[in-house]
């Protein structure tokens, strides 16, 4: 399998901070990777370092994706390669509605010129896949929304824009096990579909790994990898917690 | 600062000065209000009317609040009061300034219409489209007309109704529009007729519509409806630099008047309007205010609410682009009856060191039972060197009421900008995407073209505001 994502030694700070250190990890087209920690590892660091948040500076290392160093990309150009980013907590923005945020992000990332009506019926589709009412298309983009909905949408827009790795930060999180488990089928449902599709999933919690089968687990603690492993591992934090691991890490400094 | 109102020489405008028919001089004189009245012909109330208000005009001192420095710069002893439109046209294209062309341009106005938006043409493509209106409308018994005419072939409706809402004595600017008006427009609807199509100022061609002291008076009879709207998103070129209209609002019981202006005035005008309805029992009244360009604003719909179960509504939009403009805009809801009901929506965007204010008044007068109202005035600043004010005021006398005020000052977040960007949005675009998601509870309420041309008007301001 072709190389999608290749991280070398990433070290990266936001307000002077460094959080990450010295970050290795490669996945591959098509496989999915979940990094688990507790809260406050570095995790959602890591995804917004990834996407190209201007808070988060890169001081070392490489983020090499799809055979382009991003290191120095804006987030759009980022898009623009095939990376996605599902938010933890994604933003609301009151006035534009789901459809035209859509139409207009669609446009940017393939420059296409399907009419309003093409548009409407590719949208329409995604959303029957998705089993999202059609009447979100007409709502604001995440005003009002419950948390289950904004995480749905948020595999909403990763379905329309087609990236090649989806990094999807905390999907689970704040969700009750029914929208959990809409959640991570919608995402099931779209990699079946898109089986080219890479995925890092960010977690805590070893449940949403019940439904998507992750090819490698990677335990995070202090802002680096720590373990690296098959699904078994999620199994064994499940059991065990991350404590065993934090001590291990400890020995060896 | 002398306000220079004749910026014709400023703009080359000059040549076709000597052919006018009549220009009064500058300054404000008893006589020019005497030859502004012969020369229109006018009934000797009217003529009275003006010489009240001049008399008025002289004794107001300027208001005291507001943009107090920028109003003083006025200097009224060096306008021209009045200019007979017909030869007004008669300024050439070619000397339209360079911008305002581009502008046109970029915002796809037809060249027909260009000509009459810069104010150097009358003549205009609608003109069929206007003249059938006129048909269709003269069946249902509605008069829409432009101001003189109205007043010459009506006497009676406008002798009934006119000033009766803005009377001269009401502020300065009032007082100056009573002496010296000229153009705007006269609508009136039969009891129960319901118009349809929007009634639009564009259609009223070969007319003064684009005047210095305009005058409207629109009243809507028993159960009638109206839509009217004034002005388009295109920066209305004019060379006199004080704009000072007064508009005033009939909604006899159970009618409906909704009144809609987009205005982008060019960078030298002060515009300083007074608009008024009054909302009979059962009565609807609706200003919908987009407010764009000039150097200064001073606008405030109000709306009394003088019959029970009257419901009265103001949107407001304003744009500050730049440190020599400032928006000073808001609304007046005054609740006399019991049972009405109130919203102010006002938005406001402010960037490039402009200013915008949001300056509001209601009011519950005692003995006004179970009122309710509510007021939302939300601020965007889009850098550090622009500014924002809100002057809310509340003067409610009866106990009874349920009054709900809320007002936000934001600026665009970075976590926002951040998100959209990540979906593949330029910076530019993600502003603009936020700006325009501020602006649609205003832009949601215009029809269809004008939405689209109001939004194509945000994103020519925005660009070149990253940085």
């Amino acid at each position: 399998m072709p190389e999608l994502l290749k991280i070398k030694n990433l070290q990266a700070e936001i307000d002077g901070k460094k959080i990450l250190h010295g970050l290795d990890l490669q996945i591959n087209t098509g496989e999915i990777h979940a990094v688990m920690g507790r809260n406050g590892s570095g995790k959602s660091t890591f995804s917004n370092t990834l996407m190209g948040h201007p808070a988060y500076k890169i001081s070392s290392g490489e983020i090499n994706f799809n055979g382009t160093v991003i290191n120095d990309l804006k987030p759009n150009e980022r898009a623009k390669l095939g990376l996605f980013l599902g938010f933890q907590y994604p933003l609301s923005i009151p006035g534009v509605t789901v459809a035209s945020f859509l139409r207009q992000a669609h446009k940017a990332l393939k420059g296409d010129t399907a009419s309003p009506r093409d548009f409407r019926k590719l949208l329409y589709e995604k959303m029957d896949d998705l089993e999202i009412e059609h009447a979100f298309a007409t709502r604001y983009i995440n005003d009002g929304f419950s948390g289950g909905e904004k995480k749905r949408m948020e595999i909403l827009q990763m379905a329309m824009l087609e990236p090649k790795l989806a990094v999807l930060d905390e999907p689970d999180s704040g969700l009750d096990i029914d929208s959990l488990k809409l959640v991570a089928q919608s995402i099931n449902k779209y990699k079946e579909k898109n089986p080219q599709l890479g995925v890092l999933l960010i977690t805590h919690y070893q449940r949403i790994l019940d439904y998507l089968r992750p090819d490698k687990v990677h335990v995070f603690i202090d802002g680096n990898i720590v373990e690296s492993g098959g699904p078994e591992l999620a199994v064994e934090l499940e059991k065990k917690g991350y404590d065993w691991l934090a001590e291990k890490e400890a020995a060896k400094a | 600062m002398a306000l220079e109102l004749n910026n014709e020489y400023q703009y080359g405008f000059h040549d076709s000065e000597e052919n006018y028919a009549f220009k009064s001089v500058r300054g404000l004189t008893k006589e020019i209000v005497l030859s502004i009245s012969k020369m229109k012909n006018e009934p000797l109330w009217m003529r009275e009317f003006r010489l009240k208000a001049l008399e008025i005009f002289y004794k107001k001192p300027m208001p005291k609040w507001g943009d107090t420095e920028l109003l003083n710069e006025i200097d009224f002893e060096n306008i021209f009061y009045y200019v007979k439109s017909s030869e007004k046209q008669e300024k050439s294209w070619e000397d339209v300034p360079k911008e305002i062309k581009n502008t046109f341009d970029r915002l796809g106005i037809p060249e027909a219409e260009r000509k009459f938006l810069a104010g150097v043409s009358a003549q205009y493509e609608s003109e069929v489209v206007y003249h059938s209106l006129r048909e269709d409308l003269k069946k249902l018994g509605v008069i829409f007309l432009d101001m003189d005419s109205g007043l010459r072939e009506y006497p009676d409706i406008v002798k009934k109704y006119f000033a009766t809402i803005v009377p001269p004595e009401d502020n300065k600017f009032a007082a100056l529009n009573s002496a010296v008006w000229s153009g705007g427009s006269f609508i009136y609807i039969p009891p129960g007729t319901n118009v349809e199509i929007p009634l639009q100022a564009y259609f009223r061609i070969n007319t003064e519509n684009m005047g210095q002291f305009e005058r409207t008076l629109i009243i809507a009879d028993e159960g009638s409806s109206v839509h009217y709207i004034e002005g388009c998103t295109a920066p209305t070129y004019s060379s006199d630099s004080l704009h000072s209209a007064v508009v005033e609002l009939i909604a006899l019981k159970n009618a409906k008047i909704r009144y809609t202006t987009i205005q982008n005035w060019s960078k030298n005008v002060y515009n300083l309007v007074t608009k008024r309805a009054v909302a009979h029992e059962g009565a609807v009244v609706e200003w919908l205010d987009g407010n764009m360009g000039s150097k200064l604003t001073m606008k405030y719909p109000s709306i009394y609410l003088v019959g029970e179960r009257a419901h009265g509504e103001v949107v407001s939009v304003a744009l500050a682009s730049g440190s020599d403009q400032h928006q000073d805009a808001g609304a007046k809801i005054i609740h006399i009856a019991s049972n009405t009901t109130s919203v102010i929506t006002s938005k406001s965007i402010s960037r490039n060191g402009g200013r915008a204010s949001y300056r509001g008044l209601l009011k519950v007068h005692k003995g006004a039972k179970n009122v309710k109202s509510t007021v939302k005035c939300d601020a965007l600043m889009l850098d550090e060197i622009s500014r924002s004010d809100t002057y809310p005021t509340m003067e409610i006398s009866e106990k009874c009421v349920q009054v709900e005020h809320e007002a936000t000052v934001s600026k665009i977040e970075d976590e926002k900008l951040f998100y959209l960007m990540s979906r593949g949005l330029s910076e530019e675009q993600a502003k603009l995407m936020i700006v325009n998601g501020f602006m649609e509870p205003f832009v949601k309420e215009l029809p269809m073209e004008y939405a689209v041309e109001l939004n194509r008007l945000i994103e020519l301001e925005m660009e070149g505001s990253i940085g």
